[in-house]
């Protein structure tokens, strides 16, 4: 398995070289924000495109097929045509909320990346507590979606904004239940701590039933969480238009639209971290040899390749699921998810205890 | 019949009871509140059909027509007063729930004012709008009524007009009370299908009151109709329900031909049949499709429209378009088949079952469709034959108000078919139904299709149509209810009075009674199941 960290490594050795310590750091924050920035952007482009080609699929449609070889191109078009569009200016909103509402929401899925382990060692901050880092900038979300709804000044999005708030608080406690499952099993909260324990088996195996029925809770939780479909009742367009944004235009709309994407890749990134291994290959305890052709897969191919795979899951439910109402919603959340995941935690501790797991 | 005329006869000794197209009982205001009494509950004449505002010039008044939802008979009353400064005649929306929609809209187009009402608004046109258009003495002046650049006007306020001590007094009644939170779903809304608004009183989620304002694609098609000849306005009935365009041609032509006397050919029949039952597939297959789009499960939507697509490829080889048909006509159809008419209808036939069962997989089993279906916006029988909620929505609560039945036309009667009912009234039952009925149409389609019978498609019909003097009523099943028409002829070449009974705007008025109480997601899809088409209601 090739160690990524080599590269990195390298890079800080020769910027210390050239720079004092306190440049080298700050250059290579520089970097690294530069580098995600980018990744950011090329992974919404290719999750807009990714989308429309798997419904189209479902559908029974081709998707976007015109604007460069097999449509590649289209959502670079979309992208360029969202960047040149106004932002309209409305009268009776409050100002400053409403153009700080966009930022909050893609502020909370970008700094969820800064956790997410992309490779071997190729990883922004890996430390103790970095799941719980996460669950905590993810849930800056809601606050940017509940203040887009309130400071548009308008019936709809209030009405959205409050769905959307119930809704991403009370299933933000099962994702959590779950993350704390998976946690109890790894014995670490840190994320390279979680893959490693994970290099003999991926625990959705090694974890078992506990294991499986956390990843359950956690895909229904995590497809709310992002407010997609069949959860997606902040923006249910049949019957609140577009929900809480429904007064954005312009880029500040597209940040919405963009952070709607990386929470759906966020969310299968760590569906991939907590159950899948991350970035670790397929490893079969005994297995020698197989194990080690799958080494030779980057590890990166491995993370990616996984986050897309569960992205599809979730995708599936949107285009085959009818959305909920929000009484059914939360009454999933609360009667069922809660007290099955909380059961499960104590399931995965005995478990835990008396060694059973593989 | 002759039984009920006997005994109007003799418990109302002032009333004039005659047998024409209908049986007809003219009576005066003063007792026409106590003969509805006695109509609704001794001869159980439960089902207003329309009210037929007119302008007789030297009166005003209304034709009730009313139908038994026991003995499927159909009466007439006729009311007026010769006040036309001031009309008024008495309410009869205490008896049947549908009359206060009915009311407004004579109210709108006539200016008579119905004592007892509890809500004396304009339907259609704007609260500021001078003049009543369906009056033979409207002045229609466009100076009178500019098109204004302001924003629309509108009044929380309703009139009612109640009798107090043998006069009649103006009261004004809030729509809203003061604190409600007024939402507005529509004019401009995914869900309404159409330019409709739903002034919704919220609390929280649950909603509390819907005021429906209509009358945005208001065209005034029955006051266009008195101004053409009697084949022009036959263009008119592709443009209300448009998916019901070849029922809706069909009955106007079946009205035509019975009051002009025309015979028309058995090909002609069946091609028309045909094509209703056609109409009525695609017409389901969307409704299907738009409905679960409503509930949030888009995908369906491309599944029914694979074989609507189907069914319009058919219609458009035959009739040339795909939308607005133009094609019965009177004496007939305005062309023959087209040559593959016969094999693309077997091929429809083919893929239909496999499709239905498809439907089914997806949605009607899927455990979150269920739950948001079952029970939601539960409609009594008994609600449905006051609210004159007809079609499918109608049988969905176990009333058997299928025209094709009920006053077979055209050949359904020799047809083999079921009338689908269901007990649960709710939207779930309202969905199936529909499934079911496309069963039921491809039913008939394959009795039909191997037996077109040979012969002219169109007969000869006077260039210039005359219609004798008098009052015709013909009632026909479009594909979302009973679609009734009345026509006044003075002999001439063109109807002095046409009136077009929808059936969207008895489903649109029974909105706000089925969705108190429930969710705003509710409102969607109670709405949706409904399946109201707003040029149909706007006319």
């Amino acid at each position: 398995m090739q160690d990524l960290s080599a590269i990195t490594n390298w890079i800080h050795s020769f910027l210390s070289s050239l720079m004092p310590g306190w440049l080298t750091t700050t250059v290579e924050c520089v970097l690294i924000g530069v580098g995600l920035l980018l990744v950011y952007s090329l992974l919404a482009l290719f999750y807009i495109y990714y989308e429309r080609k798997f419904c189209a699929a479902i559908q029974c449609r081709i998707g976007p097929n015109r604007v460069g070889p097999l449509g590649l191109l289209q959502s670079v078009a979309d992208m360029f045509k969202i960047l040149i569009k106004e932002l309209i200016e409305l009268k009776h909103i409050d100002r400053f909320l409403f153009a700080l509402a966009p930022y909050l929401v893609i502020i909370a899925s970008m700094l969820a990346f800064a956790v997410l382990p992309w490779g071997n060692g190729l990883q922004v901050i890996d430390f103790n507590i970095g799941i719980f880092f996460l669950i905590a900038v993810s849930s800056i979300g809601v606050l940017g979606i509940l203040l887009a709804g309130w400071s548009s000044n308008n019936k709809f999005t209030l009405i959205g904004a409050l769905r959307s708030g119930a809704q991403m608080v009370s299933y933000e406690l099962s994702i959590g239940l779950s993350v704390l499952t998976m946690v109890c099993l790894a014995g670490t909260a840190s994320v390279g701590g979680i893959i490693e324990a994970q290099s003999d088996m991926w625990f959705i195996f090694k974890g078992h039933i506990p294991a499986l029925i956390a990843f359950v809770i956690y895909m229904i939780a995590g497809t709310a969480e992002t407010n997609r479909g069949p959860f997606d009742l902040p923006e249910a367009e049949s019957e609140l238009t577009a929900g809480y944004h429904t007064e954005y235009s312009g880029i500040h709309f597209g940040f919405f639209y963009l952070a709607e994407y990386l929470n759906l890749f966020v969310i299968s990134g760590v569906a991939a971290l907590l159950f899948f291994g991350g970035w670790m290959p397929f490893h079969v305890p005994g297995w020698e040899s197989f194990n080690h052709i799958m080494d030779y897969i980057p590890s990166v191919v491995w993370f990616l390749g996984k986050a897309f795979v569960l992205s599809a899951v979730i995708m599936w439910f949107k285009w085959t699921y009818p959305r909920l109402r929000i009484d059914m919603l939360l009454a999933l959340e609360w009667k069922y998810l809660l007290p099955i995941g909380l059961f499960n935690l104590a399931l995965m501790a005995c478990i835990i205890v008396f060694n059973l797991h593989f | 019949m002759a039984n009920i005329q006997e005994k109007i006869a003799k418990l109302y000794p002032e009333a004039v009871v005659e047998q024409a197209d209908t049986l007809t009982i003219t009576i005066d205001d003063a007792r026409w509140h106590n003969l509805a009494q006695t109509l609704r509950d001794d001869f159980s004449m439960d089902y207003l059909v329309t009210i037929v505002g007119m302008d007789w010039k030297e009166s005003l008044g209304c034709i009730y027509y009313l139908m038994s939802s026991k003995t499927n008979e159909i009466i007439a009353v006729k009311v007026s007063t010769t006040d036309r400064e001031r009309p008024m005649l008495h309410s009869v929306a205490d008896l049947w729930r549908v009359a206060c929609l009915y009311e407004r809209e004579v109210y709108d187009f006539f200016g008579i004012i119905f004592i007892g009402n509890p809500d004396m608004r304009r339907l259609f046109l704007n609260i500021d709008w001078k003049g009543y258009p369906l009056r033979k003495d409207y002045d229609e002046d466009p100076a009178l009524n500019p098109v204004s650049i302001e924003n629309e006007r509108q009044s929380d306020l309703t009139d009612t007009w109640v009798e107090e001590n043998g006069k009649v007094v103006k009261k004004e009644v809030q729509v809203f009370a003061p604190e409600d939170f007024v939402v507005n779903i529509g004019p401009q809304h995914p869900a309404t299908h159409g330019v409709l608004r739903f002034r919704t009183a919220v609390d929280g989620e649950e909603i509390k009151k819907i005021d429906v304002y209509m009358g945005y694609i208001h065209r005034g098609v029955e006051k266009l109709c008195e101004s053409l000849t009697y084949p022009q306005t036959l263009h008119y009935m592709d443009r209300l329900d448009y998916f019901s365009a070849h029922n809706y041609h069909h009955g106007l032509c079946l009205l035509f031909e019975r009051a002009a006397g025309i015979e028309i050919s058995r090909r002609a029949q069946v091609i028309r049949v045909m094509m209703d039952e056609l109409s009525r597939i695609a017409s389901h297959c969307l409704f299907i499709g738009t409905y679960c789009m409503d509930l949030g499960a888009t995908t369906m939507l491309f599944y029914t429209l694979r074989v609507r697509e189907q069914i319009l490829d058919i219609m458009e080889k035959t009739c040339g378009a795909r939308m607005t048909f133009n094609y019965d006509c009177i004496g007939g159809v305005m062309q023959d088949l087209a040559p593959d008419f016969v094999q693309d209808v077997k091929a429809l036939l083919a893929v239909l079952p496999e499709n239905i069962k498809e439907y089914n997989k997806i949605f009607t089993g899927n455990v979150i469709a269920r739950k948001r279906m079952e029970g939601v916006g539960v409609l009594t029988r008994e609600d449905a034959i006051s609210y004159a909620v007809t079609g499918p929505s109608g049988r969905a609560s176990g009333w058997a108000c299928d025209m094709r039945k009920l006053k077979p036309y055209s050949i359904y009667s020799e047809l083999d078919f079921n009338e689908v009912t269901a007990t649960e009234g709710d939207s779930m039952a309202r969905f199936k139904v529909r499934l079911l009925e496309i069963e039921e149409s491809a039913k008939i389609l394959a009795q039909l299709v191997d037996n077109i019978p040979e012969g002219e498609y169109c007969v000869k019909v006077p260039k210039v149509l005359k219609i004798p003097a008098g009052q015709y009523f013909e009632i026909v099943e479009g594909c979302r209810g009973a679609f009734a028409l009345y026509l006044e002829s003075d002999g001439t070449t063109k109807p002095y009075r046409l009136k077009i009974a929808p059936p969207c705007l008895t489903l649109a008025g029974v909105v706000d009674h089925i969705t108190r109480g429930t969710k705003i997601a509710d409102l969607i899809t109670i709405g949706g199941s409904l399946d109201y088409i707003v040029p149909d209601m706007d006319r």
